[in-house]
């Protein structure tokens, strides 16, 4: 792997070249694809959380005006794979959670649909359901591997021996709520079934990955991957839930299938989000840490209990982060799940290192607090020399840079470590830190070409822009990587047309597609030199990782919180974010990447809780009006930095994912300044002012 | 969304005829509450009646120092308008500081009050709500109840009215105006709105077919200084955990007189009569306020429910009330 040698566009912060259609209103999603004649899907959703549909009297809907079709058990076709049960839509009248789809309406508009959907009345045989996530239920239960395929329980030495022998220790419990990804666009589908031939499907669909929801729906439906065809040029936000198909693009083709020629457009409404779309389990992490009075950690463990659903194995990788965070001679990590009568959890922005990262850094500062150290030093005192676990060179490693230079810009050095003692007008005031990581992940496949146009170089791959500027930054690796300006350079994107590209998830695009795209400019220039003919066209491959290496990127989370004085109220003027993420391609979309994710870490610090109530099975809160999510007015000064990194060895560009490190660690570094404005450890999220009156005068 | 018919009669009267004369019919102001129920099936009207266009939108001066706002007043222009914010600060303060932008100008005066509880299980069909569905049952209670009442609440019901406009009217004393099926009739503000004891269904005492032409604010110079404090669970955009309305006149440190309204504590804006009884004549101390805020709130009861239920309300409206009045005081020592 080199460096590409002379860099021109990459680096340079330019403007999102999807910027202006989106702004005018002229960027094409999903559920606006112009198709003529479209018809309208519209979900019904169980209102229990176990049992059997014993009846569903459909007869008032379809003789409603308007309706097309009632898709239920007994009208939807046989699926030729149900081996994902999340997809399985329709196969049976089984219900193993509320919300569950048990029924579909298509008609000639989305209002008729709604209204049928509501007119189909529904009895049920009900069972006793079971929600309610526990540290002490005797049924929990060890997964084979966590999230994507990680060891399940590691151990290194001896934890309870260096327990009772260590000097300073901090055994306390932590627990991270249940999250909703939320995305502005919601899942939504246009799907179209041309029977003609073999028969086509296509689906526009809101997702972050077009192949990969190929090569599922036409598992699904048994199809070649090459009767179905996925279009996704632009996706107003996923955080991870549109990172695999959810039920909903499942119960689009399915109706384009049942009305075959005309198409459909499915898009779930907020509420159905919260049932349908995935989620964060929420966790319980019992954390343990043994120290020297020097701050050296002699122990380190962490136990998850967190939640999955029966239908679904989903088992976040919460104790990862702390496999190799810091130096320690002996270490457990373990995850234990709960399977529950709920929707399956799955991936949302930073799944494991976003919450695994809240316990064990809350807990730092807990040390840090019983050492009398500062929390800064406490983690460079433990900044392990090679991978722990592995035993791995880091391929780069720059958390102490990230803590120097955000405590020098934060001013971190004028700080009182004693809790409670500032205060301004009505307010209390702290300062708290967290640190953050996130690995560098590349796929395993994916493929770009480079052809010239006239005098155009026009790369294709079927990648995903999430709002992240993938349609800006692959032009500027595509233009150093051949040698030309950026101007020349058209991308293509969003198409399973184009060549396979895997999923934008685990903040490897860049690493990805990107290095694809380097291997396609390289066989392009090898094979045409400079002189390249109209029509000339090279393709690339992404090639392995060096696995010699440990990659990860790093960085420091800085906040100040304040807690007013008659009410608790939680406010968080300032957070500084210090990132270490290899080179920067674009810096523009980048502060936009970090920030974003900063703001989400906010907004899990303070306000976001998905209330399920055990009682019903379903969460409560399902509206924007009852889901907070930090909006402008909790959010003031908010600044990301980077460090100049040069790594050679994560991939031709030097780059690291941006798109998920941001969430990681600011709801520790939230907690800890609030600790520090008001003396009060808020260890379980999120951090409301319930939690903090009872300590105030 | 069930559909349904949809007229604009030509005036108020017409209006109030046609919405009296159909046991489902409702009448639409700004639609920023009814719109989402409508969606939601929370309501499932026959008939809409538009009014917005038939009701005064002017604020008129009714002799010194007092207002009649037109039903029709959107409520971006009452906080803006001169004479409400320095005759009636808490009223301009209030408005302000809920919903958005954006929706404050689309709801209007007469709607407002009347809008309904931001309770989960009311807003969702698949629950029980003795509100929604009489008879049904309470999922409230024992449910998730931080957003829910602590006093006055029946077994029926443990809402909340979500209005910080109407928390600011009822400590002004203003009174509401109301063309019926039988003609005009005015109803003291803080008698609009009722406890649900075993009819959580009626939030009002409006009957069906009345419709809010106006509210009168009478002169009330202790309004002057008043303050509307409003805790949430974010900066902006959320309902109140607790809201505290106040004014207060202090002489010679002596609390001549109080003015308190709560919100976000029960099914009604919460006149603090007791509390005001216990501030007049008291020394303008912390003290005081303390000891008014627990007269008011002895028969406050939390509503148990998930992750800890409502109990901190008790503490937090205490501590609300305690530290709004003590800053009027000091505003008013200056």
């Amino acid at each position: 792997m080199t460096f590409l040698n002379e860099l021109d566009a990459i680096g340079r912060g330019l403007p999102r070249r999807d910027g202006p259609a989106k702004v005018l209103g002229t960027a094409v999603y999903a559920y606006e694809t112009p198709l003529e004649n479209a018809a309208y899907v519209c979900p019904v959703q169980a209102t229990i959380a176990r049992g059997t549909v014993s009846q569903l009297d459909t007869t008032a809907a379809e003789a409603l005006d308007g309706v097309v079709a009632v898709l239920t058990p007994a009208t939807a076709e046989r699926l030729a794979s149900t081996e994902d049960r999340e997809l399985a839509t329709l196969q049976d009248r089984k219900i193993a959670f509320r919300g569950q789809v048990i029924a579909a309406v298509v008609a000639d508009s989305s209002e008729v649909a709604r209204h049928a959907a509501a007119l189909i009345r529904v009895t049920y045989a009900q069972a006793a359901h079971d929600c309610e996530l526990r540290a002490d239920r005797d049924d929990l239960y060890a997964p084979e591997r966590v999230n994507p395929d990680f060891p399940t329980d590691t151990t290194e030495g001896d934890v309870d021996a260096a327990m009772a022998a260590a000097e300073v220790t901090v055994e306390q419990t932590y627990s991270t709520a249940m999250y909703h990804n939320n995305p502005m666009e919601p899942h939504a589908t246009a799907a179209l079934w041309d029977p003609a031939g073999d028969g086509s499907l296509t689906l526009w669909d809101s997702t972050q990955g077009v192949h990969p929801t190929r090569a599922t729906l036409a598992a699904v439906f048994g199809l070649d991957e090459a009767q179905v065809r996925v279009v996704c040029p632009y996706v107003g936000g996923g955080f991870g839930s549109k990172g695999q198909p959810h039920v909903n693009v499942v119960l689009a083709a399915l109706a384009a299938r049942a009305v075959p020629g005309r198409p459909m457009r499915l898009a779930l409404t907020r509420q159905q989000m919260f049932a349908l779309a995935g989620y964060r389990t929420p966790t319980i992490q019992r954390c343990r840490l043994g120290a020297d009075h020097d701050g050296t950690l002699t122990a380190l463990e962490i136990n998850v209990v967190e939640q999955t659903s029966k239908v679904k194995e989903f088992a976040e990788q919460t104790g990862v982060p702390a496999r190799m965070m810091y130096a320690s001679p002996n270490r457990r990590t373990t995850h234990r799940l709960a399977a529950l009568d709920v929707p399956p959890p799955s991936w949302m922005r930073a799944p494991g290192e976003c919450p695994g990262m809240f316990g064990p850094e809350v807990a730092m500062d807990e040390l840090a607090e019983r050492l009398g150290m500062d929390p800064v030093e406490l983690r460079i005192r433990n900044e392990p020399d090679v991978e722990p676990g592995s035993g791995k060179p880091f391929s780069s490693r720059n958390l102490v840079g990230c803590l120097r230079e955000g405590s020098a810009r934060f001013g971190w050095s004028e700080r009182d470590p004693r809790p409670g003692v500032r205060r301004r007008g009505a307010w209390l005031v702290g300062t708290g830190v967290a640190a953050s990581t996130y690995p560098v992940s590349r796929m395993p496949d994916s493929t770009a070409t480079i052809r010239r146009e006239g005098d155009r170089y026009v790369t294709e791959i079927g990648a995903a822009d999430l709002g992240t500027g993938t349609w800006t930054t692959l032009a500027q690796i595509a233009a150093d990587a051949l040698g030309v300006p950026v101007s020349r350079v058209d991308v293509r994107i969003g198409d399973t047309d184009y060549p396979m590209a895997s999923v934008a998830g685990g903040s490897s695009g860049m690493t990805t597609w990107g290095s694809a795209v380097v291997e396609a400019a390289r066989a392009f220039r090898s094979r045409y030199r400079t002189e390249p003919p109209d029509g000339a066209e090279a393709s690339g491959v992404v090639q392995p990782p060096d696995d010699r290496y440990a990659m990860h990127a790093f960085g420091a989370q800085f906040a100040e919180a304040h807690v007013h004085t008659d009410t608790g109220e939680v406010r968080v003027p300032r957070l500084l974010g210090v990132f270490a993420a290899g080179r920067i391609i674009n810096p523009r979309t980048a502060r936009s990447q970090f920030i974003g994710g900063m703001t989400m870490g906010l907004s899990m610090a303070l306000h976001e809780i998905s209330v399920l109530d055990p009682r019903t099975g379903h969460v409560v809160n399902h509206d924007f009006a009852d889901y907070h999510i930090t909006a402008n007015a909790d959010v003031d000064e908010i600044e990301a930095q980077w460090l100049p990194e040069h790594d050679p060895h994560v991939n031709a560009m030097g780059s690291k994912g941006i798109g998920e490190i941001g969430i990681v660690g600011t709801a520790a570094a939230v907690s800890n300044a609030v600790w520090h404005a008001c003396g009060v450890r808020v260890r379980d999220l999120p951090i409301t002012l319930d939690k903090v009156l009872h300590a105030l005068e | 969304m069930k559909p349904f018919d949809y007229l604009s009669p030509t005036d108020a009267a017409a209006a109030v005829r046609t919405v009296a004369g159909d046991p489902t019919a409702v009448f639409l102001g700004g639609g920023t509450n009814l719109v989402d129920h409508l969606k939601l099936g929370v309501v499932e009207p026959d008939l809409v009646v538009g009014v917005t266009d038939l009701l005064s939108a002017d604020i008129e001066e009714l002799g010194a120092g007092a207002l009649r706002i037109g039903a029709g007043a959107k409520n971006s222009e009452l906080a803006a308008d001169p004479r409400v914010r320095e005759w009636f600060p808490m009223l301009s303060d209030a408005l302000l500081s809920g919903a958005s932008g954006q929706l404050r100008n689309m709801a209007t005066t007469g709607g407002n009050p009347l809008q309904r509880t931001r309770c989960v299980y009311f807003q969702d069909i698949t629950t029980p709500c003795n509100k929604r569905e009489p008879g049904s049952g309470c999922s409230a209670v024992g449910g998730w109840t931080r957003n829910h009442a602590i006093l006055g609440a029946s077994e029926h019901c443990i809402a909340v009215h979500p209005s910080d406009m109407s928390v600011a009217l009822a400590a002004l004393d203003a009174v509401v105006r109301v063309l019926g099926p039988d003609g005009e009739r005015t109803i003291p503000f803080a008698d609009l709105h009722r406890l649900p004891a075993d009819s959580p269904e009626r939030d009002t005492v409006l009957e069906h077919g009345e419709l809010i032409t106006a509210i009168d604010l009478p002169a009330r110079p202790i309004a002057r200084r008043s303050a509307y404090r409003k805790v949430r669970d974010r900066a902006s955009y959320a309902f109140a955990l607790v809201s505290v309305a106040a004014a207060l006149e202090v002489e010679d440190g002596v609390i001549v007189d109080a003015r308190i309204a709560f919100g976000g504590v029960a099914h009604a804006p919460w006149r603090a009569h007791r509390a005001e009884e216990a501030l007049r004549g008291s020394p303008a101390s912390v003290r005081s306020y303390r000891a008014a805020a627990d007269v008011e709130l002895a028969d406050a009861r939390p509503a148990e429910g998930l992750d800890g239920g409502n109990a901190f309300k008790i503490p937090l409206l205490r501590r609300t009330l305690t530290a709004t009045l003590r800053d009027l005081a000091r505003e008013d020592a200056r």
